[in-house]
């Protein structure tokens, strides 16, 4: 019997082995802003080498699980690991793209200058910034088609160029895990593909890429596992089992006509 | 005497506070910027107003223990421990309470302040002598600076600029983007108390130059006017210490050239002179150059729509399209096209068919970024590009054909 599997040593070993293994693991997350639960008792298993969306209604808690598995945001209560281990020893390892909106783009530097700002793991405090980086940084933008673009203020850059920017600055970083928050929000339709043809290559390498996502009709091309939350957790698995019309409404209520869930749930 | 004072030449007490004056506004100019460009400029004056009460404190223990209340090293030790509670306490109100940092700041200045004010006007009562000369610290009094007043402002001036030179690159990080900057693994509370550190460090050295009213200026005027004169980050700093180390230079051999100028508000004038001139005159972002930029792209866009309407046999209405029109040859007295004028609007028709062609398809997305209105097609797209969107055009009317 398949429920047997649920308690014992045995499936408590092969629960372990999944967090040891999975570049992004939540145990019973809390977060809460002045007595209002963000997200409440999340658990989460980032499976390695896909790539997963994180889809809920507004408010539901999606930035903020994000911020959570960061260390930017002090949980209530919860456990997260990065690859089995505390986050604080495996940051190296992951790579973040923040919401485009949460900086000024008046900011006195170049597009290349804030590529670089990846590349600071590598070069500390005092390292010298040699051509090999300067190489490396142009690498980064010609994979989203920003080279020509490397001497530009980027205050003169559109949205999907920032964002594309964005993207360089975490290619920098060459992690294994990539988070990213939002990073179809306001941009054109070129850019749009410009940033999946990447997230599909960083996939075809074998890392791991973790997306809050907004648009539910590109979830089942774009991406394989989807985490479904609205505070709490609403569903988890591979789009094809977890992206369904039940989620849906679970996660949207209201929000959502029921022909639209109905055709988003079957385009599959 | 001015020229004498901007040598070196006026004398030791003057060469003393000039060159302090200079070193001091060159360190306040490259750690100011941090502040300004992690939009925190006004933690300064909160950090400026808070070292009052130390100064009345150090000399009240001073004197009680049957020290010189004067001594410069104690009474700057003094202003160090309460400038640094001033700035735990607006760290405390911004983290733990609702308030903003703006209304943080409000009240723990004026709090500070007005507890200084009330030491010192105790400290006048007191009979240990030697009390005279405490206001210097308000706005600064250069008369009687030693040798060793200078020597340690250029001990911590140099200690700042080692300091910023070693967390250049946190510190810009955290003012670009904090949470990038803590996901790669920066402290973002560390590096912002390494960063106030330095504030309150240039505070401290420049009370007895400028007094803690106006040492706020020395730290905010000068970034905010390397700003003016570049895009680049590490440029920004490097102009703020030179705008700085200028602003204390020339402001301090001023006040010295003629009697009874203030040293302090002197160096803060000049630096505003600075700012002013920058203001009104940087390339690109300076108020000339902005509104050159708009009126060449008024001009721009009226002669363009003024072609496009003549190309179409549109009558043109605005005063200002029709005046570029006939002063450049366009269009004659009576509203009429000359040759040069329909041809030159025949142009523009079919540079505007072009763009829309090209905007509307996704492979010229990036050169489609750069339409303005005004560009060419030929400035941006190459001639081959060019015949491919003249074929589109042309396209459909031949198969219609």
């Amino acid at each position: 019997m398949p429920e047997l599997q649920l308690s014992g040593p045995e499936a408590d070993a092969a629960r372990a082995a999944e967090i040891r293994q999975s570049p992004l693991a939540i145990r019973g997350l809390t977060v809460s802003y002045d007595q209002k639960p963000a997200i409440f008792s999340v658990d989460a298993t980032i499976r390695p080498g896909a790539m997963t969306a994180i889809v809920g209604p507004n408010g539901a808690g999606k930035s903020t699980l994000l911020k959570a598995a960061l260390g930017q945001v002090k949980p209530l209560s919860g456990v997260t690991t990065v690859y089995g281990a505390p986050l604080d020893a495996m940051r190296h390892r992951i790579a973040y793209v923040p919401q485009r909106a949460s900086v000024d783009w008046d900011f006195p530097t170049r597009v290349a200058d804030v590529v670089a700002m990846g590349l600071y793991r590598q070069l500390g405090l005092l390292g010298r910034f040699r051509d090999t980086h300067r190489s490396l940084v142009q690498a980064c933008l010609e994979r989203v088609g920003m080279e020509e673009f490397a001497g530009r203020q980027i205050g003169q850059l559109s949205g999907g160029q920032q964002q594309r920017v964005f993207l360089a600055r975490a290619l920098a970083q060459d992690a294994d895990l990539y988070l990213l928050d939002e990073p179809f929000a306001g941009v054109d339709a070129a850019t749009e593909r410009a940033i999946i043809d990447v997230l599909k290559s960083l996939k075809a390498e074998g890392r791991t890429v973790v997306a809050v996502h907004h648009d539910l009709s590109t979830v089942r091309e774009y991406f394989d596992d989807v985490l479904m939350l609205n505070v709490r957790k609403v569903a988890e698995g591979p789009v094809s089992e977890a992206f369904t019309t039940k989620a849906l409404e679970a996660a949207y209520g209201g929000r959502l006509a029921t022909a639209q869930i109905d055709r988003l749930a079957e385009a599959g | 005497m001015l020229l004498e004072a901007l040598t070196f030449q006026l004398g030791y007490n003057a060469t003393l506070v000039t060159l302090g004056a200079m070193l001091l506004g060159g360190a306040a100019g490259v750690t100011g910027t941090f502040l300004f460009l992690r939009k925190r400029a006004l933690v300064s004056d909160a950090i400026a107003h808070a070292t009052l009460p130390g100064v009345g404190m150090a000399f009240i223990v001073m004197a009680a223990v049957g020290l010189d209340g004067r001594w410069l090293p104690g009474l700057l030790a003094g202003s160090a421990v309460s400038a640094f509670a001033g700035l735990l306490s607006v760290q405390w109100l911004v983290s733990r309470t609702r308030l903003s940092e703006d209304a943080a700041i409000g009240a723990v200045l004026s709090v500070f302040f007005g507890f200084g004010i009330v030491l010192l006007t105790v400290i006048q009562t007191m009979a240990t002598g030697g009390q005279a000369g405490l206001e210097g610290f308000l706005l600064g009094s250069t008369a009687g600076m030693l040798f060793a007043d200078a020597v340690l402002i250029a001990l911590g001036g140099a200690l700042v600029l080692a300091i910023v030179v070693l967390l250049r690159r946190p510190m810009t990080m955290m003012a670009f983007d904090p949470g990038f900057a803590a996901a790669s693994g920066l402290n973002p509370g560390r590096i912002d108390l390494a960063m106030m550190g330095l504030v309150l460090a240039v505070t401290v050295v420049g009370l007895k130059v400028v007094g803690l009213i106006l040492i706020v200026a020395l730290l905010i005027i000068p970034p905010v006017t390397a700003r003016f004169w570049s895009d680049r980050a590490d440029r920004v700093v490097l102009g703020a210490g030179l705008f700085g180390a200028v602003s204390g230079w020339m402001g301090a051999a001023i006040s010295a050239s003629a009697p009874d100028l203030p040293t302090g508000p002197i160096i803060v004038l000049v630096a505003f002179g600075l700012f002013a001139l920058s203001f009104a005159f940087a390339p690109s972002r300076g108020l000339a150059s902005m509104w050159a930029r708009h009126r060449r792209f008024q001009t721009g866009v009226h002669l363009r729509q003024g072609l496009l309407s003549l190309a179409q046999g549109q009558p043109i209405y605005e005063p200002l399209t029709l005046r570029l029109l006939q002063r450049r040859g366009l269009v004659r007295a009576d509203g009429v096209a000359t040759d040069e004028g329909a041809a030159r609007a025949a142009r523009a028709l079919m540079d505007e068919r072009r763009w829309d062609v090209a905007r509307a398809t996704p492979e010229f997305e990036l050169a489609a970024a750069r339409y303005d209105g005004l560009a060419r097609i030929e400035e941006v797209l190459t001639a081959d590009q060019i015949a491919g969107i003249d074929a589109r055009i042309a396209g459909p009317r031949e198969a219609r054909a």
